[in-house]
């Protein structure tokens, strides 16, 4: 899937990365275009559901939201630079499933060091890796929900997930 | 691995269903492994599928754990396929339906071909001097005890080095142990054997046995019921992880108070309190800090002054009255000696540990002063490779044990217990060994000694300390073979063994076989390679901490001829009683018999049931005990993932009746009694000592939770190697800043004994001065800087050792490795 930019947000992103991370944006720029791309491996018809406006999120402050359906609690969160998987001008902003792929409790986010920790058995998962396990006892990763941004109406729009999400045989029930 | 990651195939109601015990740490979580054809899958309605669960609707938390990690398609040698599924046992009492993320990764850690796993080892491999041959075991069979033979014929059994498991779980179990061992101790009857995690044949727990106290002699269930937990050299949650989420946790949490009432009648019961001797700061206890603050105290020493520590709390008790003369005088000897030779003032301890003479006090308050009611508080101490791999192992253990003893928290009472918490679990019968020389065996290689090499389950050049200049010793005489073996061009198989044999007789030559399941980083100096199964490719009884033994049943065909390792030690024995007999040599074959097993049932048959039988002569050294006998596999297949904790004590109907607490009454020495054992502070161990004299930092080295007792597969596994491409090294804020490091870079530690690799992960956790490392990494061998230092019984020192440190590359790790705190806090 390829990520709709404008190429006015095209070169204001990698303005604002070759500043902030202080590496020449021509080394940067294909790295972050690769790791974009969303490849779900999956074929579940998954809906397409808009979780808000860009202009509406705060930094390193998380939107909650529910994906594929109500029973699937979520939370999308704008890191202000570039991420792994994120997307938006910015390619920051991210979403995960909350619950602990361990044992399915709900994880909090830890705006401190940006991370989402599981309370039940202690798992740390890296909002900013793709929700990598730090530490802790969760199987895999936090489960990525894929992201959209429109450019034109500025929303943010979930489309599939990225890994199973805890107390399902799939994500779409 | 499965083939999507956003769902699994379920189980249908008729899926197989066997019990398997987590192949990783000794905790020995149960899971049942389901396996069905790989067309056919279950629905989603709690009728429809194996776990009786509702998979219609979001289930809620706790329901199970069904993650795709666990899931697996294998394939028998029927070219059949199946779906498996392995899931933690909710009726398990050791982890009740938790998993660990070692655990929940078994199922995609099973064979299958063009998956990680394809990586293992299918049929034998022959070095040729240039490349590697896959044969067949007759030919490989036919060069191992050709060559073996041939030295034990002219050179003596001596010659014969060997490298093995002695443990439980993957890589071990009561079957395989025996079987190697009756192989290397009765058959061929070598004294050079090391163990796989250290360089000599010898307990881990000697002053403790010693003294009259095996290492495992309590239940999980006494950490439910302690008043005080002591945590010395130990991170349970990252490396015995249900047994402390299950079983320690809610003790601190206070959630068990109800069960100490019930247990222990009209005695005061309040939450318990923790504490943890570590010059480290672990993630264990940033949870347990999270948890309950108030009742956690890390007492962080200085590395390797654990002897000063006990000495000085075990002066402290008997000055403030806190010891049980009654329980000494009656079941013990030797108090007065170890008080004298122990002797040290608080004062003293403070100074040499490096701890407040206050948090001395308030942990003596904590875990001896007497209960507001008058009674003795329950203690549990709990230890592993601090002490285990600390300075001075022997000395270490009996300080500790001496306070233990004094302070009657060992000898019955529940709640408390002196326990190794334990790596791999155990699975330990063997014969004695032959002469019982403490060989130091690393060293005897270094110095050119011995001919032949066997590494079984084991790869030293990975695990070992004083690794880099073991390694370099190996891969030098490994040349020479190797090089006598690419001259033999056109060798039929006897003219190969000559040829090896002349190389290792007269060139200083080693021939190396490693027997395995993956070629380990072993297999570069290797000329042999004999492929091996794991649990569930076989049948396979082990112990876990609290002597649980269950019974891991085989659901699967292994690789190609791969076999247990029982089977390829009969092998072996059998070929040589074969040659010893048509050479008419009676008396060798003699020493050979005794291996007609056709099963892994077979070999636990013969080994591991009939140490207490009537009919067996010499002597079986076994941790089941003399009862292994009332042991069957029937009887533990009824048993599931419970099993039976050891020794037996009887079987009544089709169950067995098991023993939760050793010591009851007597202790395990001729006599009965604990034995004291003076054990004075000497300082640090003297090749330490003149390493810490010329090098900055201390290199502490240690288990990460998502990679323990796992290594050997997660090289493979593309998911762990992005979290940990090579092996992290911890240090702190000021260290980096002052050095122009930061996370993700590559950095060198290096010292007398060699140099090595690992991974900056910058934490407010590390102090300043000190490093932690990742031991047993594929990636950067922390192994390489450790010295050659060992306590009386040739047990290493890993844990200390000082080197200097140095940005060596930017490296490429910080866009995909997470440098977060693995400390919990919120």
């Amino acid at each position: 899937m390829i990520q709709h930019v404008s190429r006015r947000d095209f070169f204001k992103m990698s303005g604002s990365l070759a500043a902030g991370a202080g590496v020449a944006a021509t080394g940067l720029v294909p790295a972050t275009a690769q790791a974009a791309p969303v490849n779900t491996g999956t074929n579940l018809p998954y809906p397409a559901k808009a979780i808000g406006k860009l202009g509406g999120m705060k930094v390193n402050e998380p939107v909650t939201f529910t994906y594929p359906d109500e029973a699937s609690p979520c939370q999308a969160i704008r890191m202000g630079e570039a991420v792994p998987g994120g997307v938006g001008p910015n390619q920051d902003i991210v979403a995960y499933s909350v619950l602990c792929t361990h044992q399915g409790c709900p994880t909090s986010y830890d705006s401190k060091d940006r991370c989402f920790k599981c309370p039940c058995h202690f798992s740390i998962f890296d909002a900013e890796k793709r929700g990598q396990t730090v530490c802790g006892q969760a199987p895999t990763e936090l489960p990525r929900i894929v992201l959209e941004y429109n450019a034109k109406n500025d929303t943010v729009t979930a489309v599939a997930v990225d890994g199973l999400i805890y107390g399902r045989q799939a994500n779409v029930l | 691995m499965a083939k999507a990651k956003d769902r699994i195939a379920l189980p249908p109601v008729n899926a197989q269903k066997t019990i398997m015990t987590c192949h990783f740490c000794i905790v020995g979580c149960g899971y049942h492994v389901y396996k069905w054809p790989e067309n056919q899958e279950g629905g989603k309605a709690p009728n429809q599928n194996a776990l009786g669960l509702d998979f219609r609707r979001q289930l809620p938390p706790f329901a199970t754990i069904v993650s795709p990690t666990q899931q697996n398609v294998v394939t028998g040698k029927d070219g059949r396929r199946h779906n498996i599924l392995i899931v933690p046992d909710k009726e398990c009492v050791v982890n009740e339906g938790g998993g660990s993320i070692r655990g929940l990764r078994m199922a995609s850690y099973m064979y299958a071909a063009g998956t990680p796993t394809g990586e293992r080892l299918a049929h034998p491999r022959m070095h040729t001097g240039d490349q590697w041959l896959e044969t067949d075991w007759d030919q490989a069979l036919a060069i191992y005890v050709g060559v073996t033979k041939k030295i034990l014929d002219n050179k003596g059994p001596r010659e014969l080095a060997f490298d093995t498991f002695d443990h439980g779980g993957a890589g071990g179990g009561f079957e395989n142990t025996w079987g190697t061992g009756k192989l290397m101790f009765t058959a061929l009857q070598t004294p050079l054997v090391r163990i796989h995690n250290r360089p000599s044949y010898n307990s881990e727990c000697h002053a403790t046995r010693e003294m009259g106290i095996m290492e495992l002699n309590n239940s999980y269930e006494d950490a439910e019921v302690a008043d005080c937990i002591i945590s010395i050299g130990n991170n349970p949650y990252e490396t015995q992880t249900n047994y402390f989420l299950y079983h320690w946790l809610p003790n601190l949490q206070g959630s068990t108070v109800d069960k100490k009432k019930q247990w222990f009648k009209g005695e005061e019961a309040g939450a318990a309190r923790f504490i943890f001797v570590d010059p480290r700061r672990t993630p264990t206890i940033s949870i347990c800090e999270a948890v309950a603050k108030d009742n956690v105290l890390h007492l962080d020493i200085q590395p390797g002054t654990d002897v000063a520590l006990f000495n000085g709390l075990f002066t402290h008790v008997i000055e403030q009255g806190w010891i049980d003369k009654a329980f000494i005088a009656k079941r013990t000897k030797g108090f007065d000696e170890a008080a004298k030779a122990n002797k040290m003032t608080l004062e003293e301890c403070s100074r040499i540990t490096g701890v407040s003479v206050a948090k001395l006090k308030q942990a003596a308050d904590w875990a001896y002063k007497p209960k507001a009611d008058g009674k003795m508080k329950r203690t549990m101490h709990a230890y592993e490779k601090g002490i285990i791999w600390g300075n001075d192992n022997y000395a270490i253990q009996s300080s500790l044990l001496d306070l233990v003893i004094a302070t009657h928290n060992v000898g019955g009472r529940r709640g408390t217990g002196c326990v190794r918490m334990g790596g791999h679990q155990e699975g330990y019968t063997r014969p004695p060994h032959p002469t019982g020389e403490k060989l130091y065996n690393d060293q005897e290689i270094i110095a050119g000694k011995a001919m032949m090499y066997t590494a079984w389950g084991a790869n030293p050049f990975q695990c070992t300390n004083n690794a880099e200049n073991f390694r370099n010793a190996v891969t030098r005489r490994s040349e020479i073979v190797k090089d006598a073996m690419r001259r033999a061009r056109g060798a039929s198989t006897q003219e190969m063994v000559d040829a090896i044999y002349d190389a290792v007789a007269n060139k200083g030559g080693l021939f190396i076989t490693a027997i395995n399941i993956y070629p380990t980083m072993l297999a570069e100096a290797a000329h042999l390679l004999l492929p091996a199964v794991h649990p569930g490719e076989m049948n396979l009884t082990s112990m876990n901490g609290e002597r649980r033994m269950r019974l891991s049943q085989k659901f699967m065909d292994g690789p190609g001829s791969a076999k247990p390792d029982c089977l390829i030690a009969a092998d072996i024995a059998n070929t040589l009683k074969a040659m010893y007999e048509k050479e008419g040599n009676a008396k060798m074959a003699d020493r050979f018999k005794g291996f007609n097993w056709k099963t892994e049932e077979d070999a636990f048959n013969d080994g591991f049931r009939m140490m207490g039988a009537k009919d067996v002569g010499g002597v079986i050294h076994s941790q089941g005990g003399d009862t292994g006998k009332l042991a069957t596999y029937a009887l533990l297949a009824k048993a599931g993932n419970n099993g039976v904790q050891l020794p037996i004590k009887e079987v009544k109907g089709d169950k067995f009746v098991g023993t939760e607490m050793l010591y009851i009454d007597k202790f395990g020495t001729d006599d009965g009694l604990a034995h004291f054992k003076p054990s004075p502070w000497n300082g640090l161990l003297a090749p330490v000592q003149k390493q810490k004299d010329k090098y900055r930092f201390w290199v502490n080295s240690g288990r990460i939770n998502e990679a323990w007792q796992s290594h050997y597969h997660d090289q493979f596994n593309p998911a762990m190697k992005e979290r940990w491409p090579m092996a992290p090294v911890e240090i702190s804020p000021a260290d980096a800043t002052e050095l122009g490091i930061s996370s993700g870079d590559i950095v060198e530690l290096y010292n007398d004994y060699g140099s090595t690799y690992a991974m900056a992960y910058i934490t407010e956790d590390a102090k300043p001065n000190h490093v932690f490392m990742n031991f047993g990494h594929y990636n950067g061998i922390q192994g390489d800087v450790t010295t050659e230092a060992v306590d009386r019984n040739v047990v290493p020192y890993y844990k200390g050792t000082w080197a200097n440190l140095r940005k060596a590359t930017r490296g490429d790790y910080k866009s995909t490795v997470s440098f977060k705190s693995r400390s919990y806090a919120f």
